[in-house]
């Protein structure tokens, strides 16, 4: 009912400018009681709205929307939402508009009532300007929907589309509206009405602009900027004021989603790097197939998930948990064995290691794009690691997020291992003097392979959270290598905390720049900086003292 | 076997191995054509490229099938140049004087087939360039089948002005730092001046092969985008680096009714390794979509799919390009009674085959071809919705109407034989 009054008001009003003669006031006020009369025809009028979809024709869908708007039928939401989700099916000969809901049953939308596909049936297509308005027919349809999650969508699509038609529904909205939560969305929706329409008195718009930088984000901003090229002088200071409030908010958040992007950039550094820096920084193999092992990684990944999507899908979110110990031997093993294969007969010859090594990783990388071929293959993200939130206004990713708290919790492993253990012990005591630990008993070959093997697997568990932002494709690895060699040189070679450190500030000075310089500057910027650094520090931020640097 | 040996050894020179593929059959008698294949199998291009070996070996085998050319069999002869810029010249020069092939099809980023151009200017021989690029080029041993600039960055950009489009008042142009989009930025940049879009409301952003790291861009176009105004994403972003960056965008919550964004590199290949919900509405401009529904496009699939014995398989725009390509290929042949070179490029301008979009392309005296340009919106399952395409062919243009340097150039290798010519001076080369 309301719906009905929203649109004739409207009509009402956007006739009136024109109405000074009295006659054409009649005129209006006829028309208006014979809107009231023809009642009854509704039901018509929706029906003739739904044909409007038959066609598949932008103009036609878009008259559709707008007809299923203005009639306000409550059957009309869900062929509405259909529309926007490519459910909305139907056949032109046979008359027929079928939608289907998510689980996949199909319902006449006329009726509503269940009823079967039509046959060879065509989806209704959207373009995105379509959308928009769909989006916002839905959003004045379902305002006052009991679920508080819809009306907060309505009135956020309202906001969006600032469609002067949905004032009243909104207004008796907030009359209603007992959550705050969606009162302010609602408030929001309203004054972004009251703000782009020139008709409303100036008091109301200032207000207006007091409620939408009353908290600061984008689209609030957006939307006063967008007033600001065609306001008025009254409402300027007004909104000039709000413009500069919400952007001083804005730079502060900037600068925190800066180090953000840093820290995560810098996390992925670590990640990337911390199998190096046991490999290269540890035992000293400069090892070119460092990326394969990541690559290899995120294979591993990718094999996972396909199998659980082929036969049992409700494990789907548990697939990168699957992965990691998988990565880890998979990975750890093909080190072990290019370590007794190749590296073992070229320890003491940085040279040869260098060049055999990187004979690996071609040979690794093709041997994958032989068995997967050349494309990406696609690794999904579980439920918990898409999306983000919001904290303090800074949007912050949930995959970001957990790839920090990953490679804190890899490192702080790793460590234990180096620190805590016999084997880390045995590690230590054999890089740092090979003849003295093998007097003692330890078997230093046997060492030897099995710290290749836990740098190499720790690559591959780095790869599962790669996986997670880049491509899985064979040349995966080459990206990171260089990265990688950067962090551990930095760091200081044989120094777990100094990659830590390296890895982290590398990812914020790089961020920093970025904003400045642009990517492709900022990188060659932070390895002239790397270079200057080097040949002041030789041996990087950590260097190691004592007898150790003999070795 | 002395030749075997020698080509053993070239190979292992050249780090990569040429393939044959010859069965002799009906055809024993008559010598076979060799047909050069030049796309990367290794390496960094690999991942794109080596689509477009595989078709080329459907079309030669498809072809074979009927008969051959001029009662001959084909004979395809792959080269793999490991996405190694200098050894696509190496490899090009190997295929035309060892291995005699009558045309090649080949190369996919611009700096490979410029470096390949002396080779095939010298020996005299036929390549066919199959991939979108940024035009101001015209070749008399080239032909080029994929778009130029004004046969996909210019109708999407006036496409997202149009009010359809949502009437896009301030562009940010991404790309990859290297020619191709450098150059399509620049011509892009002088023509929405001409349309008078002010300074203030382009932003132009490159970034580096590969780059993985998104979250500082993605985050400045937001804020770029609230300015009050309309904006959209033009992006020439190539290769892996556009799976991060869409991803970026999912994850950072940029919806195409918001910021679209408009590429010109991603196709169905590209999309088939990302989860592609969050970016359903974000556009692509090509000449072709998968997802056209058309006799000839369902007849292409499924020789594809049953070639590849992969039932998802899907095509993609360079695809047809070489389906183009080699049909035009075919009928100069035919046309010529003859493979020389010289006698097939005369014959080629002119010659018309069917695209897979329902249209008959047309081989253009610049060496280009006719086209329609299609914008499509990405699906759910990975495939394009066609939300708008031109009415008639679009005739590709060598050289931009838009930049300065170019805009009075024409190719025209049928009357004047120059692919460089003034028109007002009328003087070749300057």
């Amino acid at each position: 009912m309301n719906h009905r009054h929203t649109t004739l008001r409207d009509r009402a009003r956007a006739i009136a400018p024109g109405l000074a003669s009295p006659a054409l006031l009649a005129l209006a006020i006829l028309f208006l009681l014979t809107c009231f009369a023809s009642l009854p025809a509704r039901a018509q009028d929706y029906n003739a709205a739904l044909d409007k979809f038959l066609s598949d024709s932008f103009p036609d869908t878009e008259a559709g929307i707008a007809g299923v708007q203005a009639v306000g039928d409550p059957r009309g939401v869900p062929v509405i939402e259909a529309l926007l989700d490519r459910r909305l099916l139907v056949n032109q000969a046979a008359k027929a508009i079928v939608y289907r809901d998510r689980a996949g049953a199909t319902f006449d939308a006329r009726t509503g009532e269940p009823a079967a596909a039509p046959d060879s049936p065509t989806t209704v297509r959207l373009n995105n300007r379509l959308r928009g308005i769909a989006q916002a027919a839905l959003g004045a349809m379902t305002l006052l929907s009991p679920d508080p999650t819809r009306r907060r969508q309505a009135a956020e699509a309202v906001f969006r589309s600032r469609d002067a038609s949905a004032l009243p529904a909104i207004d008796q909205a907030l009359a209603r509206e007992t959550l705050p939560s969606v009162r302010d969305a609602l408030r929001l929706a309203r004054a972004a009405i009251v703000l782009t329409d020139d008709a409303t008195p100036m008091a109301d718009r200032i207000a207006a602009v007091d409620v939408v930088s009353a908290s600061a984000d984008r689209d609030r901003i957006g939307l006063l900027r967008q007033v600001m090229n065609r306001a008025p002088a009254e409402l300027k200071p007004a909104l000039e004021a709000g413009i500069a409030k919400i952007e001083n908010v804005l730079k502060m958040r900037e600068i925190a989603q800066t180090f953000w992007f840093g820290l995560s950039l810098g996390s992925v550094l670590l990640l990337a790097a911390i199998g190096l820096a046991i490999t290269f920084g540890v035992m000293g193999v400069i090892n070119m197939a460092h990326g394969e092992m990541v690559m290899i990684g995120a294979y591993v990944t990718f094999m996972v998930q396909e199998t659980i999507r082929n036969s049992a899908p409700e494990l789907f979110d548990y697939s990168l948990l699957i992965s990691l110990p998988l990565a880890f031997f998979v990975a750890g093993a093909i080190g072990v064995a290019i370590e007794r294969g190749i590296i073992r007969f070229l320890y003491g010859r940085p040279l040869e290691t260098l060049l055999a090594t990187f004979g690996v990783s071609l040979f690794l990388q093709q041997g994958v794009r032989t068995i997967f071929g050349p494309t990406n293959r696609e690794v999904g993200a579980p439920g918990f690691m898409s999306g983000y939130f919001e904290f303090f206004g800074l949007q912050i990713t949930y995959g970001r997020l957990w790839i920090v708290v990953f490679a804190i919790f890899v490192f702080a492993m790793l460590l234990l291992v180096l620190k805590g253990t016999s084997l880390g012990l045995h590690m230590r005591a054999v890089t740092q003097n090979r003849r003295m630990a093998a007097s003692m008993g330890i078997r230093t070959g046997f060492v030897d392979a099995m710290t290749f093997g836990l740098g190499s697997g720790i690559a591959g568990i780095a790869g599962v959270a790669l996986s997670q932002i880049d491509n899985v494709s064979p040349n995966l690895g080459q990206g990171y290598i260089i990265d990688s060699f950067m962090v551990v040189v930095f760091g200081g070679v044989g120094n777990l905390w100094g990659t830590l450190v390296a890895a982290l500030s590398l990812g914020v000075a790089n961020k920093l720049l970025e904003p400045f310089a642009g990517a492709v500057l900022g990188k060659i910027l932070i390895l002239v900086l790397l270079i200057l650094f080097i040949q002041k520090r030789p041996r990087g931020l950590f260097a190691l003292k004592g007898r150790a640097v003999e070795q | 076997m002395s030749i075997s040996r020698r080509r053993l050894l070239g190979s292992a020179v050249g780090g990569a191995a040429i393939l044959h593929y010859g069965r002799m059959g009906a055809f024993a008698q008559a010598p076979t054509i060799k047909i050069g294949i030049l796309h990367s199998l290794s390496g960094t291009m690999a991942i794109s490229e080596t689509t477009l070996k595989d078709v080329m070996l459907m079309l030669i085998e498809e072809q074979n099938k009927k008969g051959g050319v001029l009662g001959r069999r084909l004979e395809a002869v792959v080269a793999d140049p490991a996405s190694n810029w200098p050894l696509f010249a190496e490899k090009a020069r190997e295929l035309i004087a060892r291995d005699k092939v009558a045309a090649t099809f080949g190369c996919w980023t611009s700096v490979s087939r410029k470096s390949v151009l002396p080779v095939f200017k010298e020996l005299n021989n036929i390549l066919f360039y199959p991939v979108q690029y940024e035009g101001e080029e015209s070749e008399r041993n080239v032909f080029y089948t994929g778009a130029a600039p004004n046969q996909q960055a210019i109708p999407a950009v006036d496409y997202l002005m149009s009010k359809d489009g949502g009437e896009v008042k301030r562009w940010v142009l991404a790309g990859t730092d290297y020619v191709y989009p450098r150059t399509t930025n620049k011509i892009l940049e002088a023509y929405l001046k001409s349309k008078g879009v002010a300074d203030a409301d382009i932003m132009i952003n490159y970034t580096p092969f590969g780059h993985a790291d998104w979250q500082t861009i993605v985050s400045s176009i937001k804020t770029f985008g609230a300015a009050g105004k309309k904006t959209a994403v033009v992006s020439t972003i190539n290769g892996d680096a556009n799976v991060p960056f869409y991803k970026e965008l999912g994850n950072q919550g940029i919806k195409a009714t918001d910021i679209p964004v408009v590429a010109f590199s991603v196709g169905e290949e590209e999309l088939a390794g990302i989860d592609t919900k969050p970016l359903v509405g974000h556009l692509a401009a090509w000449n072709y979509f998968q997802s056209v529904k058309n006799p000839d496009n369902d007849a292409f699939i499924k020789a594809w799919q049953a070639f590849t014995k992969n039932p998802k398989r899907v095509t993609n725009d360079p695809m047809e390009a070489h389906y183009i390509g080699f049909n035009m290929w075919v009928k100069a042949v035919e046309a010529a009674k003859s493979v020389d070179p010289d006698a097939v490029i005369k014959a080629l301008p002119g010659v018309k085959a069917p695209n897979l979009t329902g249209g008959i392309s047309e081989m253009l005296p610049n060496h280009h071809i006719t086209k329609p340009v299609m914008i499509g919106e990405v699906r759910e399952d990975g495939q394009f919705d066609v939300v708008w395409q031109t009415k008639d062919l679009v005739p590709g243009d060598a050289w931009s109407k838009h930049l300065d340097g170019s805009k009075d150039l024409i190719g025209d290798w049928v009357t004047r034989n120059c692919g460089n010519w003034n028109t007002k001076t009328n003087t070749c080369g300057s």
